[in-house]
């Protein structure tokens, strides 16, 4: 039973993380924009909050870990942001290939942010590892009375404020997709922008605005990875990329339903460290069972092409650039 | 007094690179009309629309609404003028409910206010007699409902004008009349209509009067009172022009393809090819005349092989003549078709789409016919090089080299080197779409030459055109389509121009009728 907590809370945090960039990308390819940026968008929300709590604790006599919350919280959204709108720039205005340019920000947001972390490294000095302590405890600080509530109280209330914050929005953005005017002409942007533009929408700007407020959502999952899974550190190791591909797989298992990403991130969480709680296993298969969330994706993509529901695929222009006068 | 024109487009300009669309065009509606915009395909009557509901943007002329001049940049801005357009392809989003695309764009509270949607959409079916579910989600509807749907989301946004172009293509017999019931309901109503169309019968059914473009020129414009079939379609075909066309005599003529009961729908269900029953003749020219969308391009992509006809149809391939052996064309495909040793030649209309590779070069282009060929794993390029070089001397086509992209070629040019890669495979069945389309004088003459050649060396040649004086000049019959379903066939020397225009724009009651 215990075992199965520690998996179940490992699985949240994991899921945070992508639930995060699954959300964003969600919102950005609502607009029928692919962005494949997503793992460099992460990236860059990461190093953009953990530079600036690392400076602000660096300068600050005493450091108050709320402060170092709310600069790295803002860093981290203007960073991503910034990242959604050279996507969107290169998209939307020049019409460059959507897939090539979001392969592109991934590279660069992972080459930037590994460039500043090695630099942030070099500049904490001491054993050469950063760590700002007190702007991670802040990040990962949680009720004790509540969480102290036996099994229950550690399975619901054990977490920082991130990962209720991420649930907030998937829920928002359901409730902003389906059910606001504004939720609504996105969509109609994202399957028709002939149509929409015909209904007096402006196409561009509703783009640009789903691309970067996407963005920004997206490298809130690098900033928790970041501040909370990695308590305040940097590691050059990867694992933000990874977790940021598994973010696009995401939108497809929740097949681009901001709410079914909730339990389908956790869901991951739990494929991903089962490997961990099954006892036995050789180094060979715990590689496999790695693997395990990115197998679910496939067979969900298959069974949702097979079953050609109309409600279940992709915006229909995702991926596709928009100018009016094109015949 | 108020302004008794609701709209008036003057001396209008509209060019696409080097295509004119509109060349100063003039249009006038007075309020509570209906008017119906003629012409024929590529005639500017879209094109001409769209720039009233603020799709594209007039290069020269003014717009005047209910008298006074204006700028219409966008949809937004001719919504606000209330003005609101149908298009052909219709403007609606597949996952979304009849209510929520009506409340597209449109401001209002932060949540969709989908009870009041449906009342007011309530409102406007009791006005003017349709019937729209607001919960139904677009990709459960019919055609009809669709366009129904399109027409009450303009009204709902208070439009005064109304546009519909070429409403009636999509709709059965039933659904027209009931169209145009509604249509003279919003008539009474005070709205003003514009409807755009080439079918004749309906021009004089539903309009009061008719303005005819042609080839992006404004005809003119008559009260509907006043005119008759005849008159409209010499507006909208013109008079015959001699183009001194060579046309020998057809010798050793042989029935080589027999269509029978040719019957193609497309992926939404729609017939697009109705019952064609045609005989094609080795040694002659067939033109085939029609309305753009009439079933051409499914009939030659059909004996192609590749578009699937329903179950019934045939299409037989009888290579020496009408007693000799018959081989079924139809559910074999392109790459079937040639293994059987049958020889056909295909320049579809999408030059770059369809026929050639935008990217490769000359050499390229031609391999393409024959990948096949050869045993070697390393593909040989002698054979192919000599056949580029043999085109470009013989067709005289303009390019830097055989290792020129095709895409940096002219369109004249990209269609010899595409005539020319299916003349050299010596085809039995030439057949060709819109070839012409876009060349210059001298190139059109070169096509014409060439497929007089294919003709005399005895090749079954079928000829898609838009251009009637080229068809009547260039074919030995010509087949008429109108609406997917065959409405006659010619004989090229002594058919006249009307007659086929007429054929074009109205569906004949006998449409059983077998080939000439």
């Amino acid at each position: 039973m215990t075992q199965l907590i520690s998996l179940l809370t490992s699985a949240v945090v994991f899921g945070t993380v992508i639930l995060y960039g699954a959300v964003g990308e969600i919102i950005t390819e609502k607009s029928g924009n692919l962005n494949l940026g997503v793992p460099g968008i992460m990236f860059l929300g990461g190093i953009a909050g953990l530079a600036a709590a690392f400076f602000y604790e660096l300068h600050a006599a005493e450091p108050v870990g709320a402060i170092g919350l709310a600069l790295s919280f803002l860093a981290a959204i203007a960073a991503s942001a910034l990242g959604g709108l050279i996507y969107a720039f290169l998209t939307i205005t020049l019409r460059a290939n959507q897939n090539v340019t979001g392969l592109t920000l991934t590279i660069f947001g992972a080459g930037l942010a590994n460039l500043f972390g090695g630099s942030l490294n070099a500049l904490a000095g001491g054993v050469g590892q950063i760590s700002v302590a007190v702007t991670s405890r802040a990040y990962r600080a949680y009720i004790p009375a509540l969480a102290g509530m036996g099994r229950v109280g550690q399975l619901l209330f054990s977490f920082g404020f991130m990962a209720y914050l991420a649930i907030a929005i998937a829920l928002l953005a359901s409730w902003f997709l389906n059910r606001s005017r504004v939720g609504l002409n996105l969509r109609a942007v994202g399957e028709d922008p002939a149509t929409a533009d015909a209904a007096g929408i402006s196409v561009t700007r509703y783009k640009y605005l789903a691309t970067c407020a996407g963005a920004a959502v997206s490298g809130l999952g690098g900033l928790y990875y970041v501040m909370d899974y990695i308590k305040g550190t940097w590691s050059t190791d990867g694992t933000i990329e990874a977790l940021g591909w598994l973010a696009v797989a995401l939108v497809i298992f929740a097949t681009w339903r901001p709410a079914r990403a909730i339990w389908s991130a956790y869901l991951f969480g739990v494929l991903y460290w089962a490997y961990n709680y099954i006892a036995g296993l050789s180094r060979a298969t715990i590689e496999l069972f790695k693997m395990l969330p990115y197998v679910v994706t496939i067979l969900v993509l298959v069974a949702v092409s097979m079953r050609r529901s109309k409600e279940a695929q992709p915006p229909k222009s995702l991926g596709l650039s928009y100018f009016r006068e094109e015949r | 007094m108020a302004e008794e024109f609701a709209v008036r487009m003057v001396n209008i300009t509209k060019t696409f690179g080097h295509v004119v669309a509109n060349d100063k065009v003039y249009l006038e509606l007075r309020r509570g009309e209906i008017l119906s915009l003629l012409g024929e395909n590529g005639s500017g009557k879209t094109t001409l629309m769209n720039m009233l509901s603020g799709i594209y943007f007039p290069d020269e002329g003014q717009i005047y609404i209910n008298g006074r001049e204006v700028t219409i940049a966008s949809p937004h801005d001719a919504y606000a003028l209330g003005i609101g357009m149908v298009h052909q392809h219709f403007k609606l989003v597949d996952v979304l409910t009849a209510a929520e695309n009506i409340a597209l764009g449109l401001p209002g509270g932060v949540v969709v206010d989908r009870k009041g949607i449906a009342e007011k959409v309530r409102q406007i079916c009791d006005r003017y007699g349709f019937s729209v579910d607001p919960d139904k989600k677009i990709y459960d509807m019919s055609v009809s409902e669709k366009q129904t749907l399109e027409i009450v989301k303009t009204l709902y946004r208070g439009a005064e004008i109304l546009i519909l172009d070429e409403p009636t293509a999509v709709l059965t017999p039933q659904e027209t009349k009931k169209l145009f019931d509604v249509m003279r309901n919003m008539r009474a109503d005070g709205k003003s209509i514009i409807i755009i169309t080439h079918k004749l019968a309906e021009v004089l059914e539903i309009s009061d009067r008719v303005t005819v473009l042609r080839k992006g020129e404004y005809i003119g414009d008559m009260d509907t009172a006043k005119a008759d079939a005849r008159a409209l379609t010499d507006m909208m075909v013109g008079r015959t022009v001699t183009l001194n066309i060579q046309r020998d005599e057809p010798v050793n003529v042989q029935r080589r393809l027999e269509i029978r009961n040719l019957t193609v729908k497309d992926s939404d269900g729609v017939t697009r090819l109705d019952d064609i029953n045609l005989d094609v003749y080795a040694g002659e020219i067939l033109g085939v005349a029609g309305i753009s969308g009439c079933g051409q391009k499914e009939l030659l992509e059909a004996i192609a092989g590749l578009q699937t006809a329903v179950s019934g149809s045939s299409v037989k391939y009888r290579p020496t003549g009408p007693d000799g052996p018959a081989e079924e064309l139809l559910g074999l495909g392109p790459r079937a078709v040639s293994d059987r040793g049958i020889r056909l030649a295909f320049v579809p209309e999408d030059r770059l789409g369809m026929g050639l590779v935008a990217n490769m070069d000359l050499v390229d282009n031609m391999m393409l016919k024959e990948y096949r060929s050869g045993k070697s794993p390393i593909v040989e390029r002698r054979h192919p090089s000599e056949m580029a070089r043999e085109i470009v001397r013989e067709l005289e086509v303009v390019t830097p080299g055989i290792d020129t992209p095709v895409r940096k070629l002219s369109g004249g040019n990209v269609q010899k080197i595409l005539v020319g890669r299916e003349i050299a495979m010596n085809p039995t069945v030439l057949m060709s779409a819109y070839a012409v389309r876009g060349l210059d004088i001298n190139t059109s003459y070169t096509i014409y030459r060439l497929l007089g050649e294919q003709k005399k060396a005895g090749v079954a040649v079928i000829y898609v055109g838009e251009d009637l004086d080229v068809l009547l000049q260039l074919c030995d019959r010509i087949a008429v389509l109108c609406g997917g379903r065959l409405n006659g066939v010619l004989d090229g020397r002594t058919a006249t121009k009307e007659e086929v225009g007429y054929l074009m724009t109205t569906l004949q009651a006998d449409r059983k009728e077998a080939s000439a």
